[in-house]
């Protein structure tokens, strides 16, 4: 690292020669507004041109975000020139922006809206037509609404970076220039796997989940009994939306506020979790008892399930056929937890709240369900329940922190259970069962540390009874098509892997709260690179207070299996928590004209 | 043909073919020769049947040891064309159609007359003009970057070497690297694409970078309206252009280049695919040329059509594949360019004076031009000009020879208003610019720029308002739309435009113009935008009372926009004869009662009921007395 000398605003600085001009005044403790700059140039770079600031002997003004400082540079932010271009750009980006903010879904997450304060932009300064707008709202997971759009391009390069799909992309140009899947066709009639990346690092309302909120107002409003499962991740992020710092465990103001907004019964989707690895690790030991298709490929990312069927569906018979545990729980709750209530399916209304856009699809899917009800009535992203508590009145910092979840037949949970929300959590959770089922005794560290992290892919070799298990995990699926065409080639050496779709796993999903630094000025710099260690670090805690720590030690697991599925792999399991795949395009007829 | 791997055979079948092309021209072989352009715009007006025609006569008639036909590259003079030019008279025949080809066979070729009426004529003096450089339009041109054109069959090897093909490469190919690049250096050549950039200094820059893969790209992704330069040189002499890129290759360390050529320039394409096969075929392109241990391959890169793309960031994002849209610099090309290696882009122009340096030495190159912009300058001579074409002429001329002497003047005796140069990005200059020594920094000095050599001349007829908004027009729809001001501000700026061409403006709009013209060309991110304004600049800094016209008094003083103009017959002019009214499309021109000025019986002046008007302008054109005026 060799260092520059630089001047902002007249004082001398010394930084690191590599830095851009917007990262050395971030250091030296300016903020310059922007829009479309975003993680080291995973964006249209130096297209919204809002972060100019003048430098000496520079021609024009400069896009802040990818020029680079060197020795001797002199910077000026406040210049009148510099204040005066950034603030035009802001008021052309507004002038083509569908201003109606007050019912914009993006409510306080608009960084358009925040710049536009920054810069000190006028209102109507500049007036005209609007580029003609695409609304697609025809994906069960998320929508895109054009007129929204900045152009800045981060959901192109997010799409790429984390699934290597690239799904967005520029379709014409000039004034009529919009962001779209290619011929600006429909998410529901394009190879998106409806993650949510994009959603996540959208700066305006351009890109959102589809909302499912009056859904739930209405199914509480109708009289049912309405069941909420809090898939594990929610607790990692969900303080953020009121405020409090990344890395805060939400899970008790969470439960509190859940019971306050009249739910039914409050579960933890921990249950399924530990449903899930019963059969999917019982799954696993009989592939290889039986010479059945190995590696077993985990299904508990309905991203990743997409990403399977339309790019490698010859790998349909590598992935396990368990549900995700959202979908398992809930076919348990409308059979099992009805029968013993005396509540038929129908009566009951069953909304997972969950870090996912994905699994709005999913639990649309044919297969996840009887012919006359589906497992899972809604799902809410995180950020939507936030929405719901606020709307509710309830004020989040005032919630007692003594409530628990509901203990009624489906309630609890093993740290395993807990870990699925982060990649490598899944692997381990079955590790420890598999361990168990193999050697009748529990694994003495019980941390698989091995599986842990977010590299792009892990991989270890555990030594169980002497049978040498091989296994590996991966998240985005950028990363895990490595794996994918090993196992096409036939060269993959593992037994069994573990794939999230969203890199880092459903800690960073794509219904899990923004994190732009912009809109959290009391997180450090460097934020983006540490938010998903510092989730993470909250579901790890948790399972480490937990006093179970195995799926197969859950009771009410072991009652579930006692009074109503037999065992796992039981004719009743085989109907209830397992499913099928489709290859490709069959389930995108559209898509063959 | 054989393939030549040494310099001394290179040498031996150039004085072969330098030869035989001499005894072409000076009819020493005692043939005739007949050479048809083979430029777009004359290919267009048949000139292709017009030498088919001609080969099929010399054909039926038994003539083909008296005679031969070839086609050859653009003359120039496009208004002109379709061109026959026949050897060893030096004869132009202009305005050719295919009925005159049996009188050619027939009069020259066989009785060997010249045909008067084919000769063009001098507008001034009347007289008919035999030979090509006795016409006021070739008078002050000089070729250097058109070197060839009009005079060698593009489509063959054999006779671009025998005019001088390879010579410079060939000299090139004993000097160091650096001494290359300090030889283009010291010739002062600028970029000819439009910004005038030092080319020796782009060089320099990519040589300098240690990278084992380097890239020559040439630009022919020509895009402002009227501009040609690049497609006739490709189409005249494209192994002019491949031997400067492959001059460019040798001296920055590259074996590969790519030609960017828009695909609306199909037969340039297709001539330089054939140089390229042949040249690979012969062994000048390919491994270790001449023996030299050089090697060098070219690849052709169409590209779709997006004016951005001539924009070099743009134009290598779409050789890759990419959307053509501009990458922010630094990093420049020559460090980092096409697929992340130093690149060097040059225009077709600038390439194709490249051999010239080499051959005859920067020296001499330098003596051309003014002092900070050295050799010569094609333009594409176009709008309200009586010769229009393709004009090359040393750096410095001035803009009253380009328009007076070399374009003829204005027709009509109309009065000169302005000429536009640089295209979109360029902007106007007047009157008072006419005496002006063309060359990059006056250009620039006056408001204007140099770009890549379009010049449309205009008139008093043309309004100041509408041109801007012209320019607009073309800007917002070939904007790539990546960057704010350029997609939002130019469309925002053609809409006040065209509120004000609506008669409908009012003075805030002017400042509200004004304000965005400068942030487009401040903020933008490519060249693109940060020219765009510039015809809005540039009229409104020389034209402001035009403006001021349209928003405070709603009047186009030119009569071109149509909501503030209305048309008029005069009464004492109308003779009453009503033609105007029978060709009326929507019959608003009646007769009155009022007795016409020449008091001819039963002849009444007419009037046009400037409410259903549509203005159409179908009664000026039909009035023969001059009667109807727009106001």
């Amino acid at each position: 690292m060799s260092l520059v000398n630089i001047k902002i605003e007249g004082k001398d600085y010394q930084v690191d020669s590599s830095l851009t001009v917007l990262e050395a005044c971030r250091k030296c403790g300016y903020i310059i507004p922007s829009l479309c700059s975003w993680n080291k140039g995973e964006c249209s770079l130096a297209s919204c041109r809002v972060c100019l600031v003048e430098v000496k002997g520079a021609r024009g003004l400069v896009a802040s975000c990818v020029y680079p400082v060197n020795e001797g540079m002199e910077i000026s932010i406040s210049s009148q020139r510099a204040l005066e271009a950034r603030r035009t750009s802001v008021e052309l980006l507004l002038s083509n922006h569908q201003k109606n903010c007050l019912q914009c879904e993006k409510e306080g997450h608009c960084e358009l809206l925040k710049v536009a304060e920054l810069v000190g932009a006028r209102d109507g300064k500049y007036q005209g037509s609007m580029t003609e707008p695409t609304v697609d709202e025809l994906a069960p997971g998320i929508k895109r609404n054009t007129a929204k759009c900045i152009l800045c391009g981060r959901c192109i390069e997010a799409c790429k970076k984390a699934q290597g799909i690239g799904i967005l992309g520029f379709e014409k140009r000039g004034f009529k220039t919009i962001v779209a899947p290619a011929q600006n066709r429909s998410f529901a009639e394009s190879p998106c796997l409806q993650c949510g990346q994009c959603v996540l690092v959208c700066p305006t309302g351009a890109l959102m989940e589809q909302s499912e909120i009056e859904k739930v107002d209405a199914a509480i409003k109708a009289g049912k009994k309405v069941v909420c499962q809090v898939a594990p991740a929610v607790r990692s992020a969900i303080a953020e939306e009121f405020g409090e710092k990344i890395g805060t465990n939400g899970t008790k103001k969470m439960i509190a506020a859940l019971r306050r907004l009249g739910f039914y019964r409050i579960f933890d989707v921990n249950f399924g979790a530990d449903l899930t690895i019963m059969e999917e690790a019982n799954e696993l030991l009989h592939r290889m008892n039986n010479k059945g298709v190995l590696p077993q490929i985990t299904s508990c990312s309905p991203g990743w399930i997409n990403y399977m069927e339309f790019f490698y569906p010859e790998l349909i018979p590598n992935v396990s056929t368990c549900k995700s545990p959202h979908q398992m729980q809930g076919a348990i709750t409308k059979t099992y937890f009805a029968e013993k209530h005396g509540l038929k399916a129908e009566d009951i209304f069953v909304v997972s709240i969950m870090p996912c856009t994905a699994k709005k699809y999913e639990k649309t899917r044919k297969d996840q369900g009887t012919d006359t009800w589906q497992d899972v009535d809604a799902v809410l992203t995180t950020r939507e329940i936030a929405k719901m508590i606020k709307r509710a009145g309830i004020a989040w910092n005032r919630l007692p922190e003594d409530e628990e979840w509901d203990q009624d037949l489906l309630g609890q949970y093993s740290g395993a259970g807990v870990i699925f929300g982060v990649t490598g959590g899944v692997m381990e959770a079955a590790l420890r069962t598999a361990y168990f089922a193999l050697t009748g005794k529990e694994h003495e560290a019980i941390k698989f540390e091995q599986v842990r992290g977010f590299n792009d892919i892990k991989d270890a070799e555990i030594d169980i009874n002497g049978t040498k298990v091989r296994v590996a995990v991966a998240s985005g699926m950028r990363e895990a098509k490595k794996l994918l065409d090993q196992i096409k080639e036939g060269k993959s050496p593992y037994h069994f892997i573990e794939i999230m779709c969203c890199p880092g796993g459903c800690i960073n999903g794509g219904g899990q709260p923004y994190v732009k630094p912009l809109l959290l000025p009391n997180e450090d710099d460097d934020i983006r690179e540490t938010y998903r260690a510092k989730r993470a670090s909250v579901l790890y805690s948790e399972d480490e207070r937990q006093v179970l720590r195995q799926s197969h030690n859950n009771p009410d697991i072991k009652k579930l299996y006692d009074d109503f599925l037999g065992a796992p792999l039981s004719e009743k399991s085989e109907e209830l928590l397992h499913t099928s795949y489709v290859a490709d395009r069959e389930r995108y007829p559209n898509l063959k004209k | 043909m054989e393939k030549i791997t040494t310099e001394q055979r290179l040498e031996e079948l150039t004085a072969q073919y330098q030869k035989r092309l001499g005894e072409k021209f000076s009819g020493k072989d005692g043939k005739k020769h007949l050479v048809v352009c083979g430029g777009t715009g004359c290919l267009s007006s048949h000139s292709g049947e017009i030498l088919e025609k001609l080969q099929e006569l010399i054909k039926e008639k038994g003539l083909e040891d008296r005679a031969e036909v070839n086609k050859v590259g653009c003359f120039g003079f496009c208004s002109q064309g379709p061109f026959v030019k026949v050897f060893p008279e030096d004869r132009l025949y202009r305005m050719v159609k295919l009925s005159d080809v049996e009188r050619i066979i027939e009069e020259d070729v066989i009785n060997g007359n010249c045909i008067e009426d084919l000769l063009y004529v001098d507008p001034q003096t009347h007289q008919k003009v035999e030979k090509q450089e006795d016409i006021e339009f070739y008078k002050k041109q000089v070729r250097i970057a058109l070197h060839g054109c009009s005079f060698i069959n593009p489509e063959k090897i054999e006779e671009a070497l025998g005019y001088g093909a390879f010579q410079g490469l060939r000299k090139a190919l004993h000097m160091s690297q650096q001494e290359v690049v300090d030889e283009v250096l010291a010739s002062g050549i600028r970029g000819r694409g439009g910004g005038g950039f030092p080319t020796g200094r782009k060089w320099q820059f990519a040589l300098a970078q240690q990278n084992e893969e380097k890239y020559v790209v040439c630009n022919g992704d020509e895009g402002d309206p009227g501009a040609f330069m690049d497609r006739s040189i490709l189409e005249g002499n494209p192994v002019g252009v491949i031997e400067g890129m492959m001059i460019a290759g040798y001296a920055i360390g590259a074996k590969n280049g790519y030609f960017y050529v828009r695909a609306e320039y199909p037969i340039a394409v297709q001539r330089l695919r054939i140089a390229i096969r042949e040249l690979e075929e012969i062994g000048l392109l390919g491994d270790n040329i001449l023996g030299s241990g050089f090697s060098f391959r070219c690849h052709i890169r169409e590209g779709a059509g997006a004016f951005v793309c001539g924009e070099e960031t743009a134009l290598l994002n779409s050789i890759e594949g990419k959307r053509g849209m501009p990458r922010p610099r630094p990093p420049f090309p020559a460090v980092k360019g096409l697929w992340g290696k130093p690149t060097i882009v040059n225009n077709v122009e600038t390439l194709a004076n490249i051999p010239y340096i080499l051959r005859e030495g920067a020296a001499k190159f330098a003596t051309m031009g003014t002092e900070k912009s050295k050799g010569t300058k094609v333009f594409a001579l176009g709008g309200k000009v009586n010769n229009v074409g393709l004009v090359e002429v040393p750096m410095g001329t001035t803009l009253r020879e380009l328009i007076f002497d070399i374009g003829g003047g204005i027709p009509g005796n109309k009065k000169f208003k302005a000429i536009q140069t640089g295209g979109p990005s360029g902007g106007c200059l007047t009157e008072k610019d006419l005496d002006t020594e063309i060359d990059f920094d006056t250009l620039v000095a006056r408001g204007s720029m140099m770009g890549s050599g379009g010049a449309i001349v205009m008139d008093e007829d043309n309004c100041m308002v509408d041109v801007a908004k012209f320019y607009m027009e073309f800007i917002c729809d070939e904007s790539c739309g990546k960057c704010t001001p350029c997609r939002i501000g130019t469309k925002r700026m053609l809409e006040i435009l065209t509120k004000i061409c609506n008669g409908k403006g009012e003075e805030q709009d002017l400042e509200d113009l004004k304000e965005l013209a400068n942030a487009t060309k401040t903020n933008s991110l490519c060249a693109l935008g940060q020219t765009a304004a510039n015809p809005v600049i540039s009229t409104m800094t020389n034209f402001p009372e035009e403006y001021i016209a349209h928003v405070r008094d709603h009047k186009c003083p030119a009569h071109v926009c149509k909501s503030m103009m209305e048309y008029h017959i005069m009464p004492e002019k109308c003779i009453g004869c009503g033609l105007c009214a029978r060709n009326c499309p929507v019959q608003c021109i009646t007769k009155t009662d009022k007795p016409t000025a020449n008091g001819r019986p039963n002849m009444f002046v007419h009037e046009i009921n400037t409410k259903k008007c549509i203005k159409c302008g179908a009664c000026i054109s039909n009035c023969r007395f001059g009667a109807i005026e727009k106001r």
